[in-house]
């Protein structure tokens, strides 16, 4: 329940209702299908049918003559619109020229051939059955293993053994800690292939200003900046001349952190035509043409003496990356080998990331990126050894962690921890649950030969990207906080908010910073013509590293009204507080509206000041940020259906210094569900041909309101030293912790038949299958 | 061809003439301009174009609008009365049921109707009856808080 705060008291930390919601639930919001402009023409895309084709012949003159049809587009007539991005850089990266529109070959269903601009929506599509394209189907190859075999089809024929990169990493000395182990326990782990289904899908509306010689591209992103950036160079504009707009963002998960085909031929086409294009994803193409996630299927060996300390891991990952590299695509797995070690104080680490191209989509990321596969993989091999040993998979979280005094915590895969006490979570989830209680119920339930599961997971991530040197594009942000003349604050950030609700906890930050009313604090994003640079939102970043920004320009806004108040109150001794500056020696004070007026108004100016009120900051982090936290989840298998039963799932998670706690509850409670599709429910499966064949929502179980448990979410929080605000990141916490949590339930559930490790998703068709055979897979 | 339909929209009398084709989500947002209803997959699956038609919720992409002929129609934009917030877009902002609020109007539409059918619904109710509604942010758990607190405000 949201509290209603005065400004006397601070209101970080208050779980104030969102700033955002009135326009979300009048249905007054803009997102980017609800734009309209005069003369606006729309987009249809034809996509291939096949994974691997050659493309003979593309006719497309019925389709152009077709009435209302104003143009009809192939890949002859964009070759020199693109290439589509890829930021990442690995050393061997073997990069495909990534077109905008498939030229002579299609490398994945859903691969765009053609494209058809017409008066209205229904005319487009019409239009888009005429257009004959002359096939010839070639082997596909859909499975990355398979892809890796020898005489494997090869995705792109350059490149026949379908490598796409390899990367290695050796950190202590793990031969030394295997040679030296009690015992090893190894695991095939498959982390499967998601759809990330943001709600809305994708969309861009592109608008060519003839007279002014500029382009405004409204998308549906993430980063609106980065894609002004490569959009301008895809297209040959400069890049001041063109202006990315990001109206309400219905989800985005990580689907939208990318630059795609769609948007430079969006722009290149209102160029062409003279005219504003809309174009507006169908959830098939979505499901065929947006990125997926995860795609790994991993191999984990961990070595450890008999008393359950573990020594060292040795891992090899091999990344499904799809037909191409998207913006981020080879980055993502480089992220699960620095997670590899979870929180656990091991540093041997041997690990090595095989990059797979296979005639699918590519994979990119998606909420967590990298790190639930890493979290899922180290989680269940601790499991693994625990049941080994014989020993209680709490104790032996609990006999691994770093303490409290041991950070910064360098691991073996070269990270910091910045901060932690691992095992606060997990005694607090076990209390929570009451597990020995759940331990004594599992003895009585097995007794009576039911299936009952206890799963823990204990997760660390890596959150705030992040320092720029660490990343692809830079990692800082930007804000921009500005005391208008009548004392209204308007902050602009860089970052691109879409959903987590920033727009209320920045405000929060900046009310209590400069003593305002909640309500008299505007938070801009998403729009370059207005907001100065940025990075964007993704990777728990917007907070730690957005937030820090505008904490910052507070600061020397702080400094500047002072100065001002100075003048005013005629005193060289004052303070700022509650709003207003006041003479210390006479007490006597000047609300900020009153400074603000004459800052503008620049009657007279302190010495070495400047009129107005504005501070821009651009923040840097010196290191990422580490959340963690313990997940329990408590499952029961029904033998005759193989149906998984939630019975109560408990998250304490540590994201730092809480700064909105109706937020955080928010994505831990959405975090979760979308690891608990992973677990149970969610696959994206191609056959055999590369054919998508949960290419709909009617195919691919994302979660509904049934699906998913009620929620005992709780924390501890220890403050990130990285950033003044002390806080982490939670964006992505929910769905690290919970998958491990729910199959290492289901795990214990069904280890009385012997059960040692089941794949993601555990389908009823999958556990009955395996209760049916006795627990033999 | 075209075929000319009467339907009232939020308490106000349309006629269009429009082809049979035609889907009534599309009708509402590109021939009548009410973009709060949302297109998520085009096969009644997410319920983000759920519409109220002759008092029951409806998904509007799988239905023509000329099947809506003679029809009273509710979107989301006119769940509020004369400005004051209907309960559940109140409990909804209070609960913080959203987040990028693209699911939200869709339901909305379903639970005004649940709560129609059943003022006072437990928990399960509650999730039974929105399972024909997608969202993919909030876990649905502050949803459901919204929908019982409503209920609890409308008196049910």
């Amino acid at each position: 329940m949201a509290t209603t705060v005065t400004k006397t008291e601070p209101i970080v930390g208050k779980g104030v209702r969102r700033k955002e919601d009135p326009r979300l639930i009048t249905g007054t919001a803009t997102y980017v299908d609800d734009i309209e402009m005069p003369g606006m023409r729309y987009a249809a895309i034809l996509r291939s049918p096949h994974a691997a084709a050659k493309i003979l012949r593309i006719e497309t003159s019925a389709a152009a003559a077709h009435p209302g049809v104003v143009a009809v587009f192939t890949g002859d007539d964009t070759r020199d619109v693109g290439p589509v991005p890829c930021a990442a850089s690995l050393p061997g990266l073997r990069a495909p020229e990534h077109k905008v529109l498939a030229t002579d070959r299609v490398y994945y269903v859903g691969h765009p051939v053609a494209v058809v601009v017409a008066a209205d929506r229904y005319v487009a599509q019409d239009a888009l059955d005429l257009i004959e394209v002359e096939y010839e189907p070639q082997p596909a190859v859909a499975d990355p293993e398979k892809a890796l075999e020898p005489g494997a089809p090869a995705v792109h024929p350059e490149w026949p053994d379908n490598r796409a990169f390899t990367y290695q990493h050796e950190g202590g000395d793990a031969a030394k800690a295997f040679a030296e182990a009690d015992v090893v326990v190894k695991q095939r782990i498959v982390s499967q292939r998601l759809i990330p289904t943001a709600m809305e899908t994708r969309g861009v509306v592109a608008a060519w200003d003839a007279g002014m010689r500029t382009l405004t591209l409204h998308s549906s992103t993430q980063i609106p900046h980065l894609m002004r950036s490569l959009v301008a160079a895809m297209v040959g504009m400069p890049e001041n001349r063109l202006r990315v707009v990001t109206p309400e963002v219905g989800g985005g998960f990580g689907s939208k952190l990318n630059v795609y085909a769609e948007e430079a031929l969006l722009a290149w086409i209102s160029m062409r035509i003279g005219k504003p294009v809309k174009w507006i994803e169908s959830r098939r193409e979505n499901y065929q043409a947006t990125i997926h996630g995860r795609g790994h299927v991993d191999y984990y060996e961990l070595a450890a003496r008999k008393d359950g300390t573990i020594l060292g891991l040795k891992a090899k990952i091999i990344q499904d990356c799809g037909a191409y590299h998207q913006l981020l695509t080879p980055a993502i797995p480089t992220l699960s080998l620095l997670m590899a070690p979870g929180i656990y104080r091991f540093r041997n680490v041997s690990a090595e990331i095989i990059g797979v191209f296979t005639n699918c989509v590519p994979t990119d990321a998606y909420r967590g990126a990298g790190r639930p596969e890493a979290t899922h993989c180290i989680e269940r091999m601790v499991d693994l050894l625990a049941a080994e040993l014989k020993m209680d998979p709490a104790e032996i979280r609990l006999k691994n962690f770093p303490g409290p005094d041991e950070f910064p915590f360098e691991t073996g895969t070269g990270l910091s921890y910045d901060s932690g006490d691992y095992a606060a979570p997990l005694k607090k989830a076990m209390e929570i649950a009451g597990y020995e209680g759940l331990r004594e119920e599992q003895r009585r339930a097995r007794n009576e030969g039911r299936f009952l599961g206890i799963g823990i997971s204990t997760y660390g991530e890596i959150c705030a990207l992040g320092p720029s040197s660490a990343l692809p594009a830079g990692g800082w942000e930007s804000a921009t906080v500005r005391v208008e003349p009548s004392g209204k604050v308007t902050v602009a950030t860089g970052t691109s908010p879409h959903g987590q609700g920033e727009e209320t906890s920045f405000a929060q930050i900046v009310a209590d910073e400069l003593g305002v009313d909640l309500d008299d604090v505007e938070v801009i994003h998403g729009d370059t013509g207005i907001v100065q640079y940025g990075i964007g939102t993704f990777g728990s970043r917007t907070l730690a590293v957005g937030g820090t920004a505008i904490h910052y320009a507070c600061q020397d806004l702080k400094t500047k009204i002072k100065q001002w108040g100075a003048m005013l109150l005629e005193s060289d001794d004052v303070r700022f507080e509650g709003g207003a500056c006041v003479c210390n020696k006479t007490g006597k004070s000047v609300p900020l509206a009153e400074i603000a007026a004459a800052a503008y108004r620049a009657l007279k100016l302190p010495p070495g000041a400047e009129p107005g009120l504005v501070a821009t900051r651009f923040w840097e982090p010196s290191n990422f940020t580490f959340p963690f936290g313990a997940h329990i989840a408590v499952t029961e298998v029904d033998p005759e259906t193989g149906q998984v039963e939630i019975k109560r799932y408990v998250a304490v998670d540590d994201c730092g210094r809480i700064i909105n706690p109706l937020l955080v509850a928010g994505q831990i409670h959405g975090g979760v569900a979308q690891g608990l599709g992973q677990a149970l429910y969610e696959e994206a499966v191609y056959d055999e041909n590369g054919q998508l064949v949960t290419g709909e929502l009617m195919d691919y179980a994302v979660p509904k309101a049934t699906m998913v448990p009620h929620i005992e979410s709780s924390h501890t929080e220890t403050p990130s030293p990285v950033n003044p605000l002390g806080v982490k990141g939670v964006g992505e916490a929910g769905t690290i912790g919970c998958s491990p949590a729910v199959v290492n339930s289901v795990v214990d559930a069904l280890s009385p038949l012997g059960v040692k490790h089941i794949d993601m998703p555990l389908t009823p068709e999958k556990l009955w299958r395996l209760i049916a055979k006795g627990g033999q897979a | 061809m075209k075929t000319e339909i009467s339907v009232t929209i939020n308490g106000e009398a349309h006629t269009h003439e429009v082809e049979p084709r035609l889907l009534l989500i599309h009708y509402l947002r590109d021939v009548v301009g009410l973009k709060g209803p949302h297109i998520g997959c085009e096969t009644s699956i997410c319920g983000a174009c759920t519409v109220a038609v002759n008092g029951k919720a409806v998904k509007a992409c799988t239905m023509f609008a000329v099947q809506a002929d003679g029809a009273e129609i509710l979107t989301v934009e006119g769940l509020a009365e004369n400005g004051k917030l209907h309960p559940l877009q109140e409990a909804f902002w209070n609960e913080h049921a959203l987040q990028c609020g693209f699911c939200t109007p869709g339901m909305l539409m379903t639970a005004k109707e649940l709560l129609q059918r059943n003022p006072n619904p437990t928990e399960e109710e509650i999730r039974h009856g929105l399972e024909g509604n997608l969202c993919r942010c909030t876990g649905y758990q502050h949803i459901v808080s919204a929908v019982k607190a409503a209920a609890a405000r409308m008196g049910g």
